[in-house]
């Protein structure tokens, strides 16, 4: 559906703020198509030729680039989005275990191997299998809406379907105190905070196993030749 | 006697204002600034140079060294980008590092910054960490509100802004030259060196491009000096890096020592392999990087001992896997990874890693002959070195380095007519 004239003035405006970052304007493409993904939960025909007609470039050139990734997706994401880790590690701990769960719970199939494919009938939970996402240490991993969920079970997993659901309070492990709808997620990473950033911990405990063990035996980097810092 | 665990760039990461201004000023933060902005930017790529830093993103090129091949006075604008698109399988260093002490990235950008002259920084960070970009982008406003960033930073006539760009997908983006053309508004593919990014980087114009962590060790070698860094480490690897533990090992997580330091002495400070079982495979930075095992428990993880073992430090990722794990399993799933992130512009790359997978499918489905062994290998020779960048010569390793250790293994999948390993033991619940 075509955006609403309200809704052109808004984009235009944050569009015209993200171009402003950069040198040279085509750098912006890609925060851009986070902005009208944060716009429709997509990145839709309408969303594109929006791209394009602030950037002066072709709808074909836009399609080629948000085709080339995978965080922007061609159909409604879920309201939230899970993404289960079945790189190699976390599926050895169990992301194979927790996808398959997960499929089975929204009516998917276990072995399909889509790797964005399934949203529940309400539209509230999409589930896809997401590569390495840099938390290895907490492995199983699974993400909502890019949140880290660390140390997942299937029987946790459902659970968090579950309360998604149910729209009951979810906090991510290591995240902001409320969970994002994907829609506002994708506007952070087009640039616009949300104010959420100083919430959650500086650390989670894996993080900080090596500190705290260097604490204990009281082990420091050598004093620099010049004494204390 | 170096103590075994060198706490610095993770130091702070358990206060629980780490990540704000306030908090990182406190102990000791933008120090290093106060001191390069002192001093000719000659000499901040001096400095770096001395301290021997070598990239910590996987490569191991030295820091000063790339720096010094911006050409200077040269009119044209130059640029900073750093790799924040931490995506290599098993790596998890600078996402956690980002998120507890997102000012040691940025003050060691501006440094940087200052001394390869460079006015515009770029940030590039994967998309799909949304709580870090939070960080991010809270830190360089703040750092603007203090005065670090902007015009005139700290009354030195030095100008600079830094933008936070989150990535969108895409793994290949981690390469460098890929990274700029997805920076410049394009699909991430990688191009021709050269020209090398340090003459025609982004927008055509000198740019050096970073690790997170090699950046970030930057301020430490300003404020406390390149010779305490180089005091570090081992002969020709100096310095500490963070070490990531995952997989079957009691304790996973972030360990920060000199380099040189064994996965031997690393498994002891985490608790060993999980109680009842043994080692029996590892990379010891990251997917890209041939397997180890219990063979190598006691090779330095310098450059060049891992270079000597067969492998490569990379990244310090050190994925752990115990005898429950079938590494054709392990392996078929990092090549899929591979097939999966291919860009698709170069043939070896992209039919390689297609073909490498149906092949090992079979043999993990117990339907591979000897014939396809052999194939699977003489492949994999002919991506490597034919490729267009390293993920393509990455595409073969896993499963090349399996054959190597266990190739009884593989054909043992053959014999039974399926894998003969169970997965539901390799869990993390498994033993519950």
């Amino acid at each position: 559906m075509p955006f609403s004239d309200e809704a052109l003035a808004r984009l235009r405006a944050d569009a015209a703020d993200i171009i402003g970052r950069y040198p040279r304007a085509r750098s912006a493409l890609l925060p851009l198509l986070h902005l009208v993904q944060s716009e429709e939960g997509y990145v839709s025909d309408d969303g594109m030729a929006f791209c394009a007609e602030v950037l002066g470039i072709t709808k074909t050139e836009v399609k080629g680039v948000s085709t080339f990734y995978t965080m922007y997706k061609d159909r409604p994401a879920g309201e939230y989005q899970l993404g289960v880790c079945t790189n190699t590690l976390c599926a050895i701990m169990g992301g194979d275990e927790i996808y398959a769960a997960l499929a089975e719970h929204l009516g998917a199939d276990p072995h399909g191997d889509a790797h964005h494919d399934v949203v529940s009938p309400d539209g509230k939970v999409g589930l896809e299998r997401v590569e390495c996402n840099a938390a290895c240490d907490y492995a199983p991993v699974v993400m909502v809406n890019w949140e880290f969920f660390d140390n997942m079970t299937p029987d946790s997993a459902r659970q968090l379907v579950d309360d998604l659901r149910a729209g009951s309070d979810v906090r991510p492990t290591r995240g902001p105190d409320r969970l994002c709808t994907w829609k506002q997620a994708s506007r952070i990473l087009a640039g616009f905070g949300d104010g959420q950033a100083a919430e959650g911990p500086s650390a989670g405990p894996a993080s900080l196993v090596g500190l705290e063990l260097a604490k204990e035996h009281g082990w420091t980097a050598p004093e620099p030749a010049g004494g204390t810092k | 006697m170096t103590d075994t665990l060198t706490p610095v760039l993770t130091a702070h990461w358990d206060e629980p204002d780490s990540f704000r201004l306030a908090g990182y000023e406190r102990t000791g933060g933008y120090q290093g600034l106060r001191k390069a902005l002192a001093m000719p930017p000659d000499d901040v790529i001096a400095a770096v140079k001395n301290s021997v830093l070598r990239g910590r993103g996987g490569a191991g090129f030295p820091t000063g060294v790339k720096w010094s091949f911006i050409p200077q006075g040269d009119g044209k604008p130059h640029y900073l980008t750093v790799n924040a698109d931490e995506s290599e399988p098993g790596t998890c260093k600078d996402v956690p590092l980002m998120m507890a002490t997102p000012h040691t990235l940025i003050e060691g950008a501006i440094i940087t910054c200052y001394a390869i002259r460079a006015g515009h920084a770029f940030i590039y960070i994967r998309g799909e960490v949304l709580h870090v970009v939070r960080r991010l982008q809270l830190a360089v406003a703040e750092a603007y509100e203090a005065g670090y960033l902007g015009k005139n930073i700290l009354g030195s006539g030095f100008d600079l802004d830094i933008v936070v760009h989150a990535g969108a997908g895409a793994y290949i983006c981690g390469e460098e030259t890929a990274l700029l053309t997805s920076l410049e508004g394009y699909r991430g593919l990688p191009r021709n060196r050269p020209p090398f990014p340090a003459v025609e980087g982004l927008y055509a114009s000198p740019t050096v491009i970073n690790n997170v962590e090699s950046i970030s060790s930057v301020p430490s070698i300003m404020s406390d000096g390149w010779d305490w860094f180089a005091e570090l480490g081992t002969e020709k690897s100096k310095g500490f890096g963070i070490f990531s533990l995952s997989g079957h090992v009691t304790h996973p997580g972030q360990y920060e020592a000199p380099l040189g330091i064994t996965l031997r002495e690393l498994l002891d400070l985490a608790g060993g392999i999980r109680a009842g079982h043994r080692l029996k495979f590892w990379t010891p930075g990251g997917s890209s990087t041939p397997l180890l095992t219990d063979a190598h428990l006691d090779v330095p993880l310098d450059f060049e001992s891992v270079a000597a073992a067969g492998s490569m430090l990379g990244t310090r990722a050190l994925q752990i896997f115990d005898e429950t794990t079938c590494v054709v399993r392990a392996t078929l799933r990092w090549t899929e990874f591979y097939q999966h992130e291919s860009c698709g512009k170069c043939t070896p790359c992209r039919e390689g890693a297609y073909w490498l997978v149906r092949a090992i499918e079979r043999i993990e489905q117990g339907k591979g002959t000897d014939e396809d062994l052999e194939t699977i290998l003489d492949v994999g020779d002919n991506i490597i070195g034919r490729a267009f960048c390293a993920l393509g010569d990455a595409v073969p390793v896993p499963f090349s380095s399996a054959v190597k250790y266990f190739r009884d293994e593989i054909i043992q999948h053959q014999k039974e007519g399926g894998c003969p390993f169970d997965p539901a033991a390799t869990t993390l619940w498994a033993d519950r």
